[in-house]
């Protein structure tokens, strides 16, 4: 009988598997191929099913992520998308929230609309914010559209009015216009897609959904055609952005839902790391090539937020990007990786990225024609790799170069040697890391006292230590298996399917009925999109309903009890949310009341529990294989740094810093006054001023 | 040798911290405001400061208005409280036009930051309230004792514990007293804040004081400073630049020398003082014109005391840019907003590749009111609208840079968003019918400036309410550069059709509505040196017409967009 899990995450360069069976994890990484995505999957499907040795049919299951929805909208390749809006708010999606991102910069640019003006097409019709019709659908309007969009050759249709989630009358009927008029044309609704009030960001992500809709229903149609055809008949299930998993048919109605799933898997990974470990504080660290990824887990569960923004055309710069309303797993993502370029400003201030090397040329020491310094030249400026080691021995290192490129591009406009300038560039680069995660934290309301960093990606074991103490966490775990740590993290998730809808109410008026009619509707929803997955497995439920102080702008989320609200529940979440916002911000505000924006409703099946692993064997004194030469880039002194191989290092082997272990994928630091013991699942844990 | 290396990363890393610190503290302030104009528009801003009152750092984020008028302020308060006198968990606050950033509607709070005991600096920060009673926001004011409540520095927690007076006096003195006295708390909840992580920084970097970073910071931005200043041409470049006024037109005029090491701008010439909330006192005045000049000449050095030194500014007494008190204040950036036009107006003539045409500039912010407060007395059983108080912020187009058309419907040189129409109508009984850019109001140019746009605003049920209008640029449009047109004038009128006064109170009847035509930006260029595939494009787009992009930038092109190149060619050659 089938019972292989096989996991699949497309990524930009790389499409990664992984496949467990039988307690066994096989690993694979193929090119990924973007004019026909399906190809490169096949292709990986095909190579880990022969390393492992298994057949189509031992699979039970098929996990798959994909960035195809979020590089169609970062290159401008969806489909040809009308937007039918209430009139005289044709440019809601151009204006945006009139402002600059920049302040300083004259020259800026905003991300143009995925609509363009001429395909934003206007109807009468209005609504109040209470959902009273002020003005009645234009029927004879909507119909009056047929030709224009006919002649346009729209391929898919978005649906945009004016408080449309308190009352969808008027957008579901504009869509049964359209759909009688246009057969085969999509249309998405903003009440379905995103329900929540704002305009600007409900419109741009209903945009964005149509604008993706019919390429992703096609390459998913293809795929799961594909899949039947060589014999894997299981069921697949797509990652979406907010953690959980869901159906085909679901990701073909709301394809916008898949656009982070990536990290998202990388974020599942981490929570399932903090589970096996007992951990239920954690930071997630997750360091590339282009971009470090910060991402928080309480109690195993990643933080989760309603807003995200895709296609920053400003250098990562907040509001630079389209928004898009729809649960995803909360990070910060900043523009410091292996690859990052380090500069001087005209003050003389060093910066790091968020321009990076790429793959070509790459940073100077992978002697392929770059001459500007990266984040990695400086580290192995420093001493931290291995030149004939890294990744895996397939490239060769070379310092000169490096060097080269650190002392004419930084050295020599700060008096600063080679050497000290990669030290400069390697303490800026996690200067600026620590800062994004501070400042997450305080988005966040969370503090980092007690907490454990789980660090993976090429650069997270690199640079975790020196992060950890920037911002205060004394513990460090790096895992195995982080070189393809997102496919791996599609294993871990639950089915799943959060529905938000925005209810406005005065706590001081507060309508028990009225809420749990809503809620029971949202149960319904989820369960509904659940149930086609999960096999009758059990599922929980979560309730949260987002509150602030009436006037307040930032909403916090509460926690509902998972059942029928009754009258006396009332005082017990008011009480609740003061505890909340006193945690957030120290003190609550007197004599405030409170209102309720809006609620969301998780339904997923239950996460497997973590395996119960032996007892590590004893604390051992670990040997290292040589040492090497490293500046420390908190001293700046030079000295012999002990270096381990990590595949030769068993459960309870010890070490103390200074040292490096080393391994195929990267390596990790263990800073001086760290000491470092591998766990008994192989990982590598390092705790500050113990030992 | 690698000591004083390390000395000078560190020194970096410091700074770069403590840029990282006070933006911390700005994104507190707006996860924690009440005011609509703080945490949707982001009117505020942030900074840190050392013992004599000189600004380190100042978040990127928050409005430029608040630039070097909050760093003034710092002075203000040191000269009432000497920080020697000051105690942990005291927070000072004021709202006086000529102590913080020119308005009551602003309240500037100072906290002291201690670290084992003794003071080690200072934060500030400044946030743009809804309400503060008096007359609302507006230019009716015929002196600063009508514009509201008017709150010198005091104390509005002592050592930790609220001043209760204080409070008292605001909650009375406001319309909207929860939400005013919330902000008050998120202020100072934002400099706590502020206060801790520096704190942590210094232990980390065993600071004992912050006098030798700041040497360093200020010694850096100095030099970088008058590094782009001295790339500059020297001479003196003059230029000047009309408001409609209240209610006659109002002149600015600029002398800009630039000197080896510094800016001066002369604001000789400029018209006298209004009888009207339109007048601006001179901290505003030194804000908007550092911003103007230091967004084309050093756009990258971030604000501090040093950084804003070289920029020096003479402002006649007497004149609208330097109004005294109790002159009437409240609407002050309608004129300030101006100043970065008529700064780059001098500078164009040195760098004129760098600067912007003219743009709408000055925000369409339509102060709204209803209920029984404008139609309660007089209106006998008629229904009237519930009570309500609301400001939006609204922006036309911007002007054409060098190479790119100006930003349709967006905020310069103010950094404020605006807020989701859905959200105003579920604060208050408004129904916007229209906000869409305005077709045809971008100043034709190689460049175009940007769009305005059109609003339409009424209540539930069509009934009265009125609008205190602080509109300008509709009898001096917004001016296009080497030739490009200026962008269209704005304009202000019932949808009936009467037109209405840009500045002043003035009641919307029932079953009528308000009807805002924001100015588009100015262009840069000739338009006839434009591409036509641009052209044909905004045509298509529904925002050129047809017969414009004949006559003005010389392009056959029909009503669905069709480029018609031969046709272009031959308009184009008989020109």
């Amino acid at each position: 009988m089938a019972s292989a899990r096989l996991a699949v995450d497309i990524g930009g360069t790389f499409t990664d598997l992984a496949l467990e069976h039988g307690g066994r994890r096989t690993t694979a990484k193929v090119l990924t191929t973007p004019s026909a995505p399906e190809q490169g999957v096949m292709e990986g499907v095909r190579a880990i099913l022969a390393q492992a040795g298994l057949a189509p049919s031992d699979i039970a299951i098929l996990i798959h992520g994909t960035t195809l929805a979020t590089n169609a909208v970062i290159e401008r390749k969806g489909a040809r998308t009308a937007l039918v809006t209430t009139q005289g708010f044709r440019d809601v999606l151009a204006m945006g929230n009139e402002s600059r991102y920049d302040q300083y910069d004259l020259n800026i640019t905003l991300p143009q609309p995925l609509v363009p003006r001429h395909l934003r097409l206007a109807v009468a019709e209005r609504l109040d914010n209470t959902g009273k019709v002020l003005l009645p659908l234009d029927e004879a309007g909507v119909r009056a559209l047929v030709p224009v969009l006919k002649r346009h050759a729209v391929e898919s249709v978005a649906v945009g009015f004016l408080h449309s989630f308190v009352n969808p009358a008027h957008e579901k009927r504009a869509a049964e216009i359209l759909a009688a008029e246009l057969p085969g044309v999509p249309v998405s609704l903003s009440c379905e897609v995103s329900p929540e009030m704002r305009e600007w960001e409900r419109f741009s992500t209903t945009a964005a959904n149509a604008y993706v809709q019919p390429l992703m229903a096609r390459y998913l149609t293809k795929l799961a055609a594909e899949l039947k055809g060589m014999g894997l008949d299981a069921p697949v299930f797509l990652m979406l952005s907010g953690g959980g998993l869901t159906t085909i048919e679901t990701a073909c109605r709301f394809p916008i839902r898949l656009v982070e799933s990536g990290p998202a898997g990388g974020a599942i990974f981490s929570a399932h790391v903090a589970k096996e470990c007992g951990l239920n504080a954690v930071l997630s660290f997750d360091m590339g090539g282009t971009t470090a990824k910060i991402c928080l887990i309480d109690d195993f569960k990643p933080q989760t937020s309603r807003t995200f923004e895709v296609a920053r055309v400003g250098r990562f710069r907040k509001g630079s990007g389209l928004p898009l309303r729809i649960p995803v797993i909360e990070m910060v993502e900043i523009g410091a990786g292996g690859g990052s370029l380090a500069h001087v400003d005209s003050l003389g201030r060093i910066g790091v990225g968020p321009e990076s090397a790429g793959a070509m040329p790459g940073p100077a020491c992978y002697g392929r024609g770059g001459t500007k310094p990266a984040v990695t030249d400086a580290n192995l400026v420093l001493g931290r790799y291995d030149p004939a080691r890294f990744a895996g021995g397939a490239m060769t290192l070379h310092e000169g170069p490096a060097k080269v490129a650190l002392g004419e591009h930084v050295g020599a406009k700060l008096g600063l040697a080679p050497e000290m300038a990669a030290l400069a560039v390697v303490e800026m680069v996690d200067e600026n890391m620590s800062n994004a995660a501070r400042v997450h934290a305080i988005e966040s309301g969370k503090g980092y006292d007690g907490r454990t960093m789980i660090a993976f990606g090429g650069g997270g074991p690199v640079h975790g230590f020196r992060v950890a103490e920037k911002i205060g966490i004394d513990r460090v775990l790096v895992p195995s298996g982080a070189g393809v740590g997102s496919a791996i993290g599609f294993l871990r998730a639950p089915v799943g399917y959060e529905v938000v809808r925005s209810l406005y109410q005065r706590f001081r008026s507060f309508d028990v009925a009225a809420v749990n009619g809503l809620l029971d509707d949202m149960v319904r929803e989820a369960e509904e999109v659940v149930a086609a997955g999960s096999f009758g497995a059990p599922t929980t439920q979560s309730r949260i309903a987002f509150m602030r102080y009436v006037g307040q702008g930032h909403e916090i989320p509460v926690a509902l009890p998972a059942r029928t609200l009754v009258a006396d529940d009332v005082a017990a979440i008011r009480a609740a949310y003061d505890v909340e916002y006193s945690r957030f911000y120290d003190r609550p505000v007197p004599g405030s009341d409170v209102e309720i924006m809006s609620y969301a409703v998780v339904v997923a099946t239950v996460a497997e529990a973590a395996p119960s692993v032996a007892a590590v064997p004893g604390r051992s004194e670990a040997t290292a294989v040589r040492v090497q030469r490293v500046r420390d880039s908190v001293t700046g002194e030079v000295a012999d740094w002990a270096i381990y191989d990590r595949a030769s290092l068993s459960p309870g082997a010890v070490l103390a810093g200074p040292a490096i272990v080393a391994e195929d994928e990267t390596s990790t630091l263990v800073g001086a006054g760290w000491t470092a013991s591998v766990t008994a699942q192989g990982y590598i844990e390092l705790v500050r001023g113990a030992r | 040798m690698s000591g004083g290396q390390m000395a000078a990363i560190q020194r970096q890393i410091m700074w770069n911290r403590l840029i990282a610190v006070v933006e911390e503290q700005a994104q507190i302030m707006i996860r924690t405001a009440f005011s609509t104009t703080v945490r949707e528009a982001g009117d505020l801003s942030a900074g840190i400061f050392d013992l004599q009152g000189r600004m380190m750092a100042q978040a990127v984020t928050g409005t430029p208005g608040h630039v070097n008028s909050m760093a003034e302020a710092v002075g203000h308060f040191l000269a009432k409280f000497p920080a020697a006198a000051m105690k942990p968990g005291d927070h000072y606050i004021t709202n006086d036009p000529w102590l913080g950033t020119g308005h009551l509607h602003d309240l500037t709070v100072v906290t002291p930051a201690f670290r084992n005991g003794a003071i080690v600096g200072l934060f500030a920060n400044t946030a743009h309230v809804i309400d503060v009673g008096g007359l609302g926001i507006g230019p009716e004011g015929r002196s600063v004792y009508e514009e509201g409540l008017y709150i010198p520095i005091v104390k509005c927690f002592d050592q930790g514990a609220p001043n209760e007076t204080f409070f008292d006096f605001i909650r009375v003195g406001s319309r909207l007293p929860v939400e005013l006295e919330g902000d008050v708390y998120s202020l100072c909840a934002c400099n706590d804040a502020g206060a801790k992580r520096l704190v942590e920084m210094m232990d980390e970097f065993g600071m004992d004081s912050l006098d030798p970073l700041a040497g360093f910071i200020f010694e850096s931005s100095m030099r970088a400073t008058v590094a782009e200043i001295a790339k500059l041409g020297r001479g003196t470049f003059s230029a000047e630049i009309s408001s409609d006024g209240y209610d006659e037109p109002v002149t600015l005029r600029g002398a800009m020398t630039i000197l080896d090491d510094a800016i001066e701008v002369d604001f000789a010439g400029t018209s006298g003082l209004s009888q009207r909330g339109i007048n601006v006192p001179p901290a505003y005045t030194r804000a908007y014109a550092c911003f103007g000049i230091k967004v084309v000449v050093a756009p990258e050095i971030p604000n501090n005391w040093a950084s804003l030194l070289p920029f020096r500014m003479v402002i006649p007494e007497g004149c609208i840019l330097n109004a005294p008190r109790p002159y009437p204040v409240s609407v002050r950036h309608v004129i300030g907003h101006l100043i970065p036009d008529l700064v780059m107006g001098c500078l164009h003539q040195v760098v004129p590749d760098r600067v912007a045409a003219e743009g709408a500039s000055c925000l369409w912010n339509p102060p709204m009111r209803g209920g029984a407060s404008v139609s309660g007395q007089a209106r006998g059983n008629k229904p009237v609208v519930s009570d309500f108080e609301i400001i939006t912020f609204n922006s036309g187009g911007t002007g054409a840079r060098r190479t790119l058309d100006g930003l349709d419907a967006t905020a310069f040189p103010s950094g404020v968003r605006t807020m989701p129409v859905e959200a105003t109508e579920n604060v208050s009984p408004l129904v916007f019918w229209r906000k869409e850019l305005r077709e045809g109001s971008g100043g034709a140019g190689l460049t175009r400036g940007g769009f305005g746009q059109v609003m339409e605003v009424g209540t539930k049920g069509e009934l009265e309410y009125a609008v205190n209008a602080t509109f300008d640029r509709i009898a001096n449009a917004p001016r296009g550069r080497d030739g490009g047109l200026d962008g269209a004038p704005g304009a202000v009128r019932l949808k009936s059709g009467k037109v209405l006064r840009p500045k002043g109170f003035q009641v919307i009847p029932d079953g009528d509505r308000l009807i805002l035509e924001l100015p588009g930006g100015g262009g840069m260029g000739e338009p006839v040196a434009r591409d036509p595939a641009l052209v044909a494009r905004d045509v298509r787009d529904g925002l050129v017409s047809v017969a414009a992009a004949r006559d003005l930038y010389r392009v056959a092109v029909d009503g669905l967009g069709v480029l018609d190149e031969a046709a272009t060619a031959r308009l184009r050659a008989g020109g």
